[in-house]
């Protein structure tokens, strides 16, 4: 990797070889009828991002309509009880470590991190305060966009948690454009507001009842209206996932993160972050706020996968603790699956990491060795989620608070004095229900 | 010469004596018949695909299921969701062949999705499928672009690699992949998933045009294929139809049913006539 001299460019960085192979990873398996206008779309998109108009116009919406950039916050009680962040000599000796630990973070980060330490510093990027409330904005705009710009009257995307539907649900009314989100009937139920949200926008939101009834299916459904409908309909898939361009074009769009992620946390702290945590669903948000760091060699890369109930088949979302090399939706990565090499089902408490697949881009990242991946459960994502609501007044995404609860859990293995960034993915508004019926509440 | 390669020849004589003869019947229009391996389950396609082969079906397409058909309409997802849930995996189809083959005339073409064979291994796939007497392979979402390791693997086992055209497919890109084809070309009449219609496409015929113009090779029409009328139309310009889906919904009607092979039989034959 060639080493950063100045600001990254927006476009055009690293993209995977002609095909769309990252390594062993991408490339193009779809059914014939969607080759050429796949064939479209590439081309279509590489015109759009060396078009100056297209990036100021782009670039306008991300910062007067999205309200970007987002802001980057540094936790101030996210660790003081469990952890060894922010705690003074004082503190200290009135309360030994053994007293006021809590949930088996506090031991060991007491032991490792004497007193007089520096504090573990986590920052959050607040995507959570984007327009719609997650990260998905930023490709969904940038796509509908692209839909215009390439004489497409309609829009279809599928949606999991719902963010990436309301998203495009947003920017189709934006730019006048028809839009139809399929979404499964199990995620319709989990996520309610988010389909009133759709509706609200505009938008149509169609229920898939097939499989689990969650995002993999979707995603069927909505290529099958596309290869049905190609003439006038783009489909704005919301991960970065699918056939080529879509991994690359998905990053792209979403790299503006890592880029403001890694200018503040130069301005704020004078230094790179030594750890930049994100959850991995598609992989979208993690590739976006990687991509800002990938040639800083000493930042330490991690990918929070959604550990489910447990790592057994069916009941979780893990791709890389239970996976094999296969291929979904037209793209070759690791993926859930039987020894068949049929997809298996899936489950997390959040909508957004239940998925069979991981963007492409990231199995390769791994194979490098540059990005590493662990899985946090469900149970673990709702101490996550209740632990910022409490210490920070902030309602993280379910998919984000997978990403808090592995920092709070990894903070105490740390050097003194360490640097972590966490990509605050999305808003828990949605979540809100969801969140009741796991505490028992209502 | 591939068994492929003799039935599609003798389509072609039979039809050619059948035009100068000025026959109405549709003996000489090909008919490829899909069905999905499994559905209700493994034993009973054995029966089915005897039944069709006694009806008069040219070329048995045996459709692989897959947990995620996302080129498939309605009927054969469900067919596929039967097939999964009776236990139905890809190294099961291609035993099924195996017990099958030295019975059966007609050719057997494989009908599948990538993944399950990814996952048991190209090559493995390929040496269990010359083993079982497979005679083409068809996989939905290979493109030409995805499939020259698997198309030289199948071809040094002289199994033919089955290509799909679409009305999408640019005049350029037809030429490619009709290069490349082996045993029949199979060209797709309309956008969409696969399904049963009342009409044929509009652009059916004139997609056979196209694909005639830049290859000798046979050519099979499929999607929205379901009458006897859709058979001859299409026999007028293509080698031969594809019917899927409106068989699959037969079989899934007669469910378990004791004259489930009789009905698949008489469908055949009502579609031959």
């Amino acid at each position: 990797m060639k080493p950063v001299t100045a600001e990254p460019p927006l476009f055009g960085r690293r993209d995977p070889d002609a095909r769309g192979y990252f390594g062993a990873y991408g490339g193009r398996f779809v059914p014939e009828t969607l080759v050429a206008p796949i064939e479209e779309l590439t081309a279509g998109y590489f015109a759009a991002r060396a078009d100056a108009a297209f990036r100021d116009e782009l670039d306008r919406l991300l910062r007067y309509y999205v309200g970007r950039p987002t802001p980057l916050y540094e936790t101030r009680r996210l660790l003081e009880i469990g952890g060894s962040a922010r705690r003074t000599d004082d503190d200290r000796s009135r309360n030994p470590p053994h007293v006021h630990q809590e949930r088996g973070t506090g031991a060991a980060a007491s032991e490792k991190h004497r007193a007089a330490d520096p504090p573990i510093r986590i920052f959050l990027k607040r995507e959570d305060l984007t327009h719609t409330g997650a990260h998905k904005i930023n490709n969904a705009l940038g796509q509908a966009l692209l839909a215009r710009r390439m004489g497409k009257r309609r829009v279809v995307a599928e949606t999991g948690a719902g963010q990436h539907g309301v998203a495009t649900a947003t920017a189709c009314a934006l730019l006048g454009l028809e839009c139809d989100v399929y979404m499964g009937s199990e995620d319709m139920r989990r996520q309610a507001l988010n389909v009133v949200r759709m509706e609200l926008l505009g938008a149509r939101v169609r229920q898939v009842d097939a499989g689990s009834c969650t995002l993999k299916d979707a995603i069927n459904e909505a290529m099958r209206d596309w290869v049905t409908n190609v003439a006038d309909t783009y489909y704005l898939l919301g991960s970065a996932l699918g056939p080529h361009p879509y991994p690359l074009m998905v990053r792209e769009f979403q790299s503006v993160i890592g880029r403001e992620a890694r200018a503040q946390i130069l301005e704020q702290t004078g230094r790179l972050p030594d750890v930049v945590v994100a959850c991995v669903g598609g992989g979208s948000n993690a590739i976006g706020i990687f991509d800002g760091f990938l040639d800083d060699r000493n930042v330490r890369l991690i990918g929070v996968e959604a550990g489910g109930e447990r790592i057994a088949p069916g009941r979780h979302a893990a791709r890389f603790a239970g996976g094999a090399t296969g291929v979904l939706h037209g793209t070759r990565t690791f993926v859930l699956q039987d020894e068949a090499g049929n997809i298996e089902l899936t489950h997390s408490i959040s909508a957004g990491l239940d998925y069979a697949a991981v963007g492409p881009e990231h199995a390769w990242l791994r194979e490098l060795g540059r990005t590493e991946y662990v899985h946090i459960s469900d149970a673990e994502a709702l101490e996550g989620f209740q632990m910022l609501a409490r210490r920070e007044g902030i309602l993280p995404a379910l998919e984000s608070a997978h990403a808090v609860a592995y920092t709070v859990r990894m903070a105490p293995d740390l050097p003194a004095g360490s640097v972590v960034l966490v990509n605050l993915s999305g808003r828990g508004d949605k979540d809100v229900q969801s969140v009741i019926e796991a505490l028992k509440l209502s | 010469m591939s068994r492929l390669e003799q039935t599609f020849a003798r389509l072609r004589e039979t039809n050619l004596s059948r035009r100068s003869g000025g026959a109405t019947k549709a003996d000489g229009s090909g008919l490829v018949t899909y069905i999905t391996a499994g559905d209700p389950d493994l034993a009973r396609t054995e029966g089915i695909l005897r039944a069709l082969e006694r009806g008069g079906a040219d070329v048995l397409e045996v459709g692989v299921p897959w947990s995620d058909p996302l080129a498939d309409g309605p009927v054969i997802q469900r067919a596929t969701e039967r097939a999964l849930a009776a236990g139905t995996t890809l190294a099961g189809v291609l035993d099924l062949v195996e017990r099958l083959r030295a019975d059966l005339r007609a050719p057997i073409v494989l009908f599948s999705y990538a993944n399950p064979i990814l996952r048991m291994g190209a090559e493995q796939f390929a040496d269990r499928a010359r083993a079982a007497g497979v005679d083409g392979v068809l996989v939905l979402d290979l493109p030409i672009e995805e499939a020259a390791e698997f198309r030289g693997l199948l071809a040094a086992r002289e199994i033919d690699t089955i290509l799909l055209l679409s009305p999408t497919t640019t005049d350029d890109r037809l030429r490619r992949v009709a290069a490349l084809g082996s045993g029949f070309l199979y060209a797709i009449s309309r956008l969409g998933v696969t399904g049963a219609r009342e009409a044929l496409a509009e652009g059916a015929e004139e997609m056979v045009r196209r694909v005639r113009a830049v290859s000798s090779l046979p050519i099979a029409l499929g999607f929205g294929i379901s009458t006897p009328e859709h058979v001859r139309e299409v026999g007028r310009w293509a080698d031969a139809a594809v019917v899927g889906s409106a068989l699959v919904s037969v079989i899934a009607d007669a469910g378990a049913s004791p004259d489930l092979n009789t009905r698949v039989e008489e469908y055949v034959r009502w579609l031959k006539s």
